[in-house]
This record gives C-alpha cells, sequence and structure tokens, in this order.
C-alpha cells in the first residue's frame, strides 16, 4: 500500500525517525535544568577529564585519531562523534604549550578536524595559535593510515591518545604504539572487529554504542543528553518489538 | 563570521533533510533532486581525497625541510609520493611500472604490516591480562584460544570436537557471537540515527565555517 508516496516500510521508518526527534525534544526540555542528571558512569569519560588536565599542566599532547572511514557511509557517524570529542578537547586544552593534534585517513576528515581545531582556537580568542598541520591526514588506506599515525604517537610528546571513529583490526599496531610510549589510550569505534581488538589492547575502551554518549559526558549540549536518554528508551521499544515478533512467529500468528 | 556559520548550517540541513525525505517518500521530483545531490558528493569526495593528499604532502615537507626528528622518513613519504604520482601519470594506472609500484612495494609492506598486527594482537591478550584481570577478560581471551583451536589444526593434529557444523567454533560463531553482535549493532544503529538527527538539528556542526 502507498500513501501519499510512503510505501509501509518507509512508513514504519519515518515514524520512528519523527518519534526520535519528539522524544530528543522532550527530554531535552524536561531535562534543561539539570542535563547530565542520573547519568550511569562509564569510567573512560572520567579518565579523559583526568587526562585533559594532566595534559596542559604537564605540558604534553592530546592526540585524536579519527580513523579511516568515509563521513558519506555508515562509517560516518562514529567519526562525527571524533570530531565532537576533538571540540571539547581542544577547547579546554588548545591553552596548553602543546596543544591537540588530530590524525585522520581520509580527506574530508582531515579538513573537517582543521576546522574543529580553528574553530576551538578561535573560540578562546587565540586564533593566531592555529597550526593547520594540527589537523593531519596520516595515509589514505588503512595500513598506511595505521603506519602514518605512529610517528605522531612517538615524535609529538603525547600523554594521551584517543581513538574515535571507524578502524580495522590494524588499529592494534596504533594502540601497541601508544602502549610502548606509556601513553594512556582510550577507544571507540562502531566496528565490530576492531571493538573486540580494542576490548584487548587499549587500556579504556568504550564497549558497543557507549562511543555515541561521548557528547552527553563531555557536555557539548542538552541535545546530547536527550539523544542518549532518548537512545536507551527507543532500545527497550526495539527490545519489546523482537520479544514480540519472536512470540509471535512461535505460535505462528505471524 | 556568523552569518556564514548560519548559511553553512542551512545549507547543510536542507541538502540533508531533502535526500532523507526523498529516501522515504516515493515522489518523482523528490527522487531527482536526491540523485542529483548524490552525485554531487562524489565529485566532492573526489577533490577531499586531494585535499587530503595535499595535507599528507604538506605536513611531511614542513616535516622533512625543518629537520625535524625522523626526518629523513618524512622525505622517503615524499619521494616515493612524487614517483608515483610521476609513474602513474605518465604511464597510466594499468601499465607494467604502475603495477610493478603495487605488486612489489605497496603489497610486500602492507603483508609485513600484516605480520606485525599478529604479534601486536597476540601481545595486547598477554597485556590484557596483566593490565585487567576479571571474569570478562578471561572469557574474552578463552573464547579466542577456544575460537584459534577451531579454526586451524594445531600442529597438524585436528581436535575433536572443535570442528564442524556442530563443533565448539560453530557453537560459539552461530549462538552466542551473533547474539552479541547484534546487541552491539542494535546500539550503534541507534547512536548513527541520533548522531545523524542531531546534524539535521544543527546540533553537530563539524563544518562551522
Amino acid at each position: 500500500m502507498i500513501l501519499f508516496g510512503l510505501s509501509g516500510t518507509n512508513l514504519v521508518g519515518l515514524a520512528f525517525l519523527l518519534l526520535f526527534v519528539v522524544f530528543m525534544l522532550v527530554f531535552a526540555f524536561l531535562t534543561r535544568k539539570r542535563p547530565a542528571y542520573n547519568l550511569r558512569e562509564i569510567p573512560v569519560f572520567r579518565r579523559l577529564g583526568h587526562a585533559i588536565g594532566l595534559a596542559v599542566e604537564a605540558g604534553t599532547r592530546l592526540h585524536l585519531t579519527l580513523g579511516n572511514g568515509n563521513l558519506s557511509g555508515t562509517q560516518g557517524a562514529s567519526a562525527v562523534i571524533g570530531l565532537t570529542i576533538l571540540e571539547r578537547i581542544a577547547r579546554t586544552a588548545s591553552i596548553s604549550d602543546r596543544p591537540p593534534i588530530a590524525t585522520s585517513g581520509d580527506g574530508s576528515l582531515g579538513v573537517l578536524s582543521q576546522d574543529v581545531l580553528y574553530n576551538a582556537f578561535r573560540s578562546i580568542g587565540a586564533s593566531n595559535l592555529y597550526k593547520p598541520a594540527g589537523g593531519q591526514v596520516s595515509g589514505l588506506t588503512p595500513f598506511s593510515y595505521a603506519a602514518g599515525t605512529l610517528p605522531a604517537i612517538f615524535d609529538e610528546h603525547v600523554s594521551t591518545t584517543i581513538l574515535s571513529g571507524h578502524f580495522g583490526s590494524e588499529v592494534a599496531l596504533i594502540t601497541d604504539a601508544s602502549d610502548r610510549t606509556g601513553a594512556l589510550t582510550l577507544a571507540g569505534t562502531e566496528d565490530l572487529p576492531a571493538q573486540a581488538v580494542l576490548y584487548a589492547a587499549a587500556q579504556e575502551p568504550l564497549i558497543g554504542e557507549e562511543l555515541f554518549a561521548a557528547g552527553a559526558y563531555l557536555n557539548a549540549g542538552p541535545l546530547h543528553t536527550a539523544s542518549l536518554r532518548t537512545q536507551d528508551v527507543l532500545r527497550w521499544v526495539l527490545i519489546l518489538a523482537i520479544l514480540l515478533g519472536s512470540i509471535l512467529k512461535f505460535f505462528q500468528i505471524i | 563570521m556568523k552569518i556564514w556559520a548560519t548559511i553553512w548550517a542551512a545549507i547543510t540541513i536542507s541538502i540533508g533533510l531533502i535526500v532523507l525525505v526523498g529516501y522515504f517518500i516515493e515522489l518523482p521530483i523528490l527522487s531527482v533532486v536526491k540523485q542529483v545531490l548524490l552525485q554531487w558528493s562524489i565529485p566532492i569526495a573526489a577533490v577531499a581525497l586531494l585535499v587530503g593528499i595535499a595535507n599528507l604532502f604538506t605536513v611531511h615537507w614542513r616535516k622533512a625541510s625543518g629537520g625535524q626528528k625522523n626526518s629523513i622518513y618524512s622525505a622517503l613519504l615524499i619521494f616515493s609520493l612524487l614517483a608515483t604520482v610521476v609513474v602513474t601519470g605518465f604511464f597510466g594506472p594499468t601499465a607494467p611500472w604502475s603495477l610493478w609500484i603495487f605488486n612489489y612495494i605497496q603489497i610486500p609492506v602492507e603483508a609485513s604490516l600484516m605480520a606485525i598486527l599478529a604479534v601486536a594482537l597476540a601481545l595486547a591478550a598477554v597485556r590484557l591480562l596483566r593490565k585487567r584481570l576479571n571474569l570478562f577478560s578471561a572469557i574474552f581471551l578463552a573464547t579466542g584460544v577456544l575460537m584459534l583451536l577451531g579454526t586451524a589444526p594445531l600442529f597438524g593434529i585436528t581436535l575433536p570436537g572443535f570442528h564442524g557444523p556442530f563443533g565448539v567454533r560453530a557453537m560459539i560463531a552461530q549462538i552466542p557471537a551473533v547474539a552479541g553482535a547484534r546487541g552491539i549493532l542494535l546500539g550503534v544503529a541507534l547512536g548513527s540515527v541520533a548522531t545523524g538527527l542531531r546534524i539535521l538539528m544543527g546540533v553537530d556542526r563539524p563544518y562551522r565555517g
């Protein structure tokens, strides 16, 4: 059945998105005074806060690597989260002797990381301190990207490496380098095999969708917290729908 | 500057909304506009790739010319980049010299990195025992060992009960691994939807000018 150019499946999809937006707006309104209230603790974000403070005090550098995902694909969301994290840490740590650097394995991510860094410097009135080399493209294939990221870790006095974006199993080369320099490694990705690698290789791995909670935990704005609460609610809706579907299928009703 | 930020946001949000609505609502005009916008993204992505190469060149040129630590590697990268551009640009990407670079330099280098990766992963597993020794780490490592034993014969000996459709490997891969993966993917999908919607609402703006 097609209604106003909408087929049945598309109607469900569109309704789901609209429901998502409505929940986000409702949660943003309800929790506008205390957006971060009642969020469960994720140790990675607590350690990230400490790492930023430590880097500024000790004059070391924070390094964020955004992976080699394509922004126009399904891998783009985790890289966008990486850019949000970059913006938050750059705003705090740009006053440091060694401001944060970002590496990536995709041209558009490289451009965006430079833009984010420039805006962070401009927002604190220090745009003259901005250096385009702060946002680097380190390689354009998965292995060349991983290999090109290693000099940033070894040569730039990095005390913390944050990995946020799309990675493959080659991410172990980056975490190994970070481990060998004694740097703290915080990592999250949407890719399942890379999550398994990071669980073993990173000091603080983000499991599953925890990466997408970064904005809420780094105080990026009330809508970040609202979208996190919406994800929690809609996850339960989906779980119930799956269970209901399984029961109906089991009794051969559908 | 603020007016430009608003203009970029308006352009991004409108294009995003047109593509999204065109995905759900099957109207001919929307379909055409969506296709045109998606086709525009191809040359834009290609330009971004060129910008990425220019960025890579600039960063390493600065390192090599400034005599920074390990600048020899940067010089080598610039030389390799220029040599590859000249050879493939002059002879074409499928010419014997271009394929020689691919087959005798790039593939062996990437294969070597793959070999190093195997060692790095084994080392990470050992470090996990030292850094985070808990029940979940133990389950993680035990599962990894069982999967390895079920995937490859141990010194030529095939262990009974590990292989085949009802072996330990297949049981782990088909039941708990799939269940866990689906749970994680569900969360990742919701997170991706939330990120996309925040961009459409102008909350996340990594592009602001």
